[in-house]
């Protein structure tokens, strides 16, 4: 344990906390103002989920914190430190042992549990921002339940591209009323937002929690003639063989070689431990330092 | 065979062992103490606590010397030291009248009681480095006088009397504190004036002088500048009545702005405030100015469409360190996201190109 307060915050700021998540939980999708903190890494790099974060973490819970699906990047190894050090609180790469999972970016493949949750990284929390940069408006919007724009812009991207040109940060509407971001997370996962576990959004530069309680209707935004597809690329996992999971592409030599593999490392790892093994894979290995 | 890449841990360790050794640089030449930064890089000192909000000479030049002198950097220290502060209470309403004033300049009245006052001020010197301060920095032949100690009032004083200005009452009204309940929009001044006083020196002068080049142009008149210490005091309940804590140094600056009247109001100057901690006078006029700018509703001005006047667009940009954390952050990985783009445009090209061939053939 260190010189601060359990999970850094003080008590009375983790229950202002708390009651944004109450409130954002009991109105799924609609983004709670909350007095965001100043955190001691800066604004963009997760400073809304490390406070949703320290507001739900007990000391019994184990922690799992990962950046595009990965448990060691760079980003992810700083924010399981800084619990490491303030909560005191144990740690974990692996999925089903996780109950307080942070994320950035990712759905971890493995379907959560009940008792878990999981906790996004929100840098715009607001859906409608690119369409109507100021928030006086947007909350208006929201308010009168005015997503016609939203509509407009899809529409548009059809008529363009002949697609929904939006891959990430696909916009849902929750529970049949508020439409809200999903963080930048691949389109991929949008089904994965109908989950057993809690999900609690945190964006602290832009001061707003939102959250989807467990079996939430979640809803990707489509038209009847151009359904919501969800997208990865067309392999399978170079290292695991995995064909159902979301892939990071690799340049591996000057020619511009390609190789495919998991962008959820525990699921790539889990997969290899029980003997699948992809193309390029070796049946068990342990990957250099 | 590929091997994934690890190694975000020993990186991390390896990279700030590397920082340290840079922070220190050659070892050949002493190392610089918190007490120098401190007395030598004042205004340097005074800018961190002015945006870090935090009154603390020490910590800010501890802050500055961390951070490699990189003055973004030391204000977010101190704003992340901040929030682990536990808050006592308010102070009451410093009086800026009985400010022992350092400096006290007005540009609207050749000479005021209180009298004209340059202090240590940059303004009349000729902007030629002084070679001699590479070999020796000692000041010499420094006149001493006896401080004034009579209170200095303020020149926007005489214009109430005639009520020439537009006035400004008291209010009892504790001010919300930005750092403790959500911005919301639209805000009140004192909120407004908050926020501007913590906000990056950098934007609050490029938007003040936005105002200067005809972006809701309102000419201002510096009609007062004072720097100097006020008593910080503060109303401890089991006594009853207010005692001094402590001291600070701060910059004041009141703006006369021209102002036609408006269908509700007779012809009246109007005011813009400045208040900043520490020597600061480049910030404290800018935010008069954009003060001012921002005033335009409650005056019965046109909104002209300018930045300065957008209390969202000012107030949701002026935090340095908010911009710079967002900004900085389009360095973590976006592998994932990019990814998805990468295989939407792919699509995208394949299905145009499918169509190029096809008009082609038909």
């Amino acid at each position: 344990m260190s010189d601060y307060n359990f999970a850094y915050l003080d008590e009375q700021t983790k229950r202002m906390i708390r009651r944004a998540i109450l409130k954002g939980l009991a109105i799924p999708g609609y983004q709670v103002p909350f007095a965001s903190r100043e955190m001691p890494m800066p604004y963009g790099w997760g400073t809304g989920g490390v406070q949703v974060s320290a507001a739900v973490l007990t000391p019994e819970d184990t922690l799992k914190v990962i950046d595009q699906g990965a448990d060691d990047t760079t980003n992810a190894v700083s924010i399981r430190r800084f619990f490491e050090k303030t909560a005191g609180v144990q740690v974990t790469e692996a999925t089903t042992d996780a109950s307080v999972i942070q994320t950035r970016h990712r759905i971890p493949e493995q379907d959560l549990r009940a008792d878990q949750i999981l906790v996004y990284q929100v840098p715009i929390p607001e859906p409608l921002r690119f369409l109507e940069p100021s928030e006086v408006e947007t909350r208006k919007m929201h308010s009168l339940e005015e997503y016609g724009l939203m509509h407009v812009k899809l529409y548009e991207d059809i008529s363009q591209h002949g697609d929904i040109a939006t891959a990430y940060a696909y916009p849902v509407k929750v529970e049949g009323r508020y439409v809200m971001d999903p963080s930048p997370i691949p389109k991929f996962d949008n089904p994965k937002l109908e989950m057993a576990g809690i999900q609690l959004f945190g964006a602290g530069r832009e001061q707003r929690i939102y959250a989807i309680p467990p079996y939430t209707q979640v809803v990707s935004l489509d038209f009847d003639d151009y359904p919501f597809q969800a997208s990865k690329a067309d392999h399978a996992c170079d290292l695991c063989g995995a064909k159902d999971s979301y892939l990071d592409e690799l340049i591996v030599d000057d020619q511009g070689g390609r190789v495919f593999m998991c962008s959820d490392t525990d699921y790539c790892s889990t997969r290899r431990a029980q003997g699948h093994v992809g193309a390029q894979g070796s049946p068990i290995q342990e990957d250099a330092a | 065979m590929y091997v994934a890449v690890k190694g975000g841990e020993r990186a991390i360790d390896n990279a700030h062992a590397w920082l340290a050794e840079e922070r220190r640089g050659d070892t050949s030449v002493p190392e610089l103490t918190v007490a120098q930064i401190r007395e030598q890089m004042a205004l340097a000192v005074n800018r961190v606590m002015a945006e870090g909000s935090l009154y603390d000479p020490d910590l800010a030049a501890l802050a500055i010397k961390q951070a490699r002198g990189d003055l973004i950097e030391a204000i977010f220290l101190i704003r992340a030291y901040r929030t682990t502060l536990p808050r006592f209470g308010g102070s009451t309403a410093i009086d800026t009248e009985n400010m022992s004033c350092d400096r006290r300049i007005s540009a609207t009245f050749k000479d005021a009681p209180g009298g004209q006052v340059l202090g240590p001020t940059f303004d009349y010197t000729h902007r030629l480095l002084d070679f001699k301060l590479a070999a020796d920095g000692e000041a010499t032949d420094v006149p001493v006088d006896t401080p004034n100690q009579d209170t200095t009032p303020h020149i926007m004083s005489f214009l109430d009397q005639e009520q020439l200005i537009q006035s400004e009452p008291a209010g009892d009204d504790t001010p919300p504190d930005l750092t403790r309940t959500p911005l919301e929009l639209p805000a009140t001044r004192a909120l407004r004036l908050q926020s501007l006083t913590r906000g990056d020196e950098g934007f609050i002068l490029g938007m003040a002088y936005s105002t200067q080049r005809g972006y809701a142009r309102n000419h201002a008149f510096v009609a007062e500048l004072r720097i100097g210490t006020v008593p910080v005091e503060m109303e401890i309940p089991e006594l009853g009545f207010a005692i001094d804590v402590g001291e600070i140094t701060v910059t004041e600056c009141e703006t006369v702005n021209q102002f036609q009247g408006s269908k509700t109001q007779p012809p009246q100057f109007t005011r813009g405030y400045g208040l900043v901690f520490g020597m600061t006078e480049r910030k404290a006029i800018s935010m008069a100015l954009v003060d001012r700018a921002l005033r335009w509703k409650e005056l019965g001005e046109d909104n002209l469409g300018a930045p300065a006047q957008d209390e969202e667009f000012v107030l949701y940009h002026s935090d340095n360190i908010q911009a710079t954390g967002f900004l900085e952050h389009i360095k973590l990985p976006h592998y994932v996201d990019f990814q998805s783009e990468l295989e939407l445009i792919r699509k995208l090209r394949c299905e145009a190109q499918a169509n190029l061939t096809q008009e082609a053939a038909e």
